[in-house]
């Protein structure tokens, strides 16, 4: 049982189980979606007294707080308890990043190249952390929510401004991908 | 005690969001150059099976934990604003690799990089409060 918890889970494992977690919250009387939780600790942070869209009731958002603390929690209890050694991505992606000049494709979850903690302090950290982040930050907001609320929540709702968003985070990470990343990794 | 079940729903996605390599940045460069159709299953399996939930909590008007209805808010309609903030946020999720539940998950297992890319996706959305009064929508 443990040998088969350690091993990468497939997609009909994973897709399923995420959708267990939104069924959970939604009995629970909430609503799966994570960047929500960006406005709720700008507002805890008191943005909200010099910007109205921070001035809300967030209180009844605490529970979204909760969620990714337990998001942190479960995080650093696979790290230590459950690992798989190596992830296998598709040869093609291996070599398409190779070509744009992206030396390590094989340490786990986040290329060295970019994300090592020396990197912080070069343009090309910078841009990957800040630019990257603030992107997030930003147009999750814009658009109203995020793969979790959009993608996930919204598409199962029928909601056809999901659809519009997903197809926009599409027009984002394929222009990124395509054509700026090759720039970003020559920083 | 209510708040330990938010916790242990975060705590299985986190897990789940691991197991299942969703929180690599490899992982998104395969979505995005269409090379895996990893990251397509788990989204599509989720989103049908949510979707036979809600289908089936509507029509039996099932209740909360609480014994409240659940409801489903509709989106409000708007184009430019789904699709213009969309654009941005799909330009950071293909950049970082990971959208805002992975960014939380990467922290748990230790990448301290990545607090810094969560501070400014913190400031991101503080701007973008700032000039939403501002922004097509």
């Amino acid at each position: 049982m443990l040998d088969l918890i350690k091993q990468p889970w497939p997609w009909y494992l994973a897709g399923p189980l995420i959708a267990l977690v939104a069924i959970l919250l939604l009995f629970f009387g909430k609503s799966f979606g994570v960047s929500a939780t960006l406005r709720t600790s700008c507002s805890i942070l008191g943005a909200g007294k010099r910007t109205r869209f921070f001035d809300y009731n967030w209180k009844k958002d605490r529970w979204n707080l909760l969620f990714v603390l337990g998001a942190i929690v479960g995080g650093l209890l696979t790290s230590q308890l459950l690992m798989h050694p190596e992830i296998t991505i598709s040869q093609n992606t291996v070599q398409d990043l190779q070509a744009i000049g992206l030396q390590d494709t094989t340490s786990g979850f986040l290329p060295n190249d970019l994300f090592s903690i020396g990197s912080i302090f070069s343009i090309r950290g910078f841009v990957v952390f800040v630019v990257g982040g603030f992107l997030i930050g930003f147009g999750a907001r814009y658009a109203g929510g995020c793969t979790s609320g959009h993608a996930i929540s919204g598409l199962s709702n029928l909601q056809i401004p999901s659809l519009i968003a997903v197809i926009g985070f599409f027009i984002g990470g394929l222009l990124m991908t395509h054509f700026l990343l090759p720039y970003i990794i020559q920083l | 005690m209510k708040a330990i079940k938010y916790i242990v729903a975060g705590v299985l996605f986190g897990i789940v969001m691991t197991k299942s390599e969703v929180i690599s940045w490899y992982r998104i460069q395969e979505m995005f150059r269409f090379q895996s159709f990893h990251m397509y299953g788990i989204i599509a399996s989720a989103v049908l099976l949510l979707m036979l939930a809600t289908f089936l909590i509507k029509k039996y008007h099932l209740k909360s934990v609480y014994g409240q209805p659940i409801i489903f808010n509709d989106k409000k309609r708007s184009i430019p604003r789904y699709l213009i903030g969309g654009t941005f946020f799909g330009l950071g999720w293909a950049m970082t690799g990971a959208c805002p539940g992975p960014l939380y998950v990467l922290i748990g297992h230790g990448f301290a990089a990545i607090s810094l890319v969560l501070l400014s996706a913190l400031l991101g959305t503080y701007v973008y409060g700032l000039l939403r009064d501002r922004l097509p929508h």
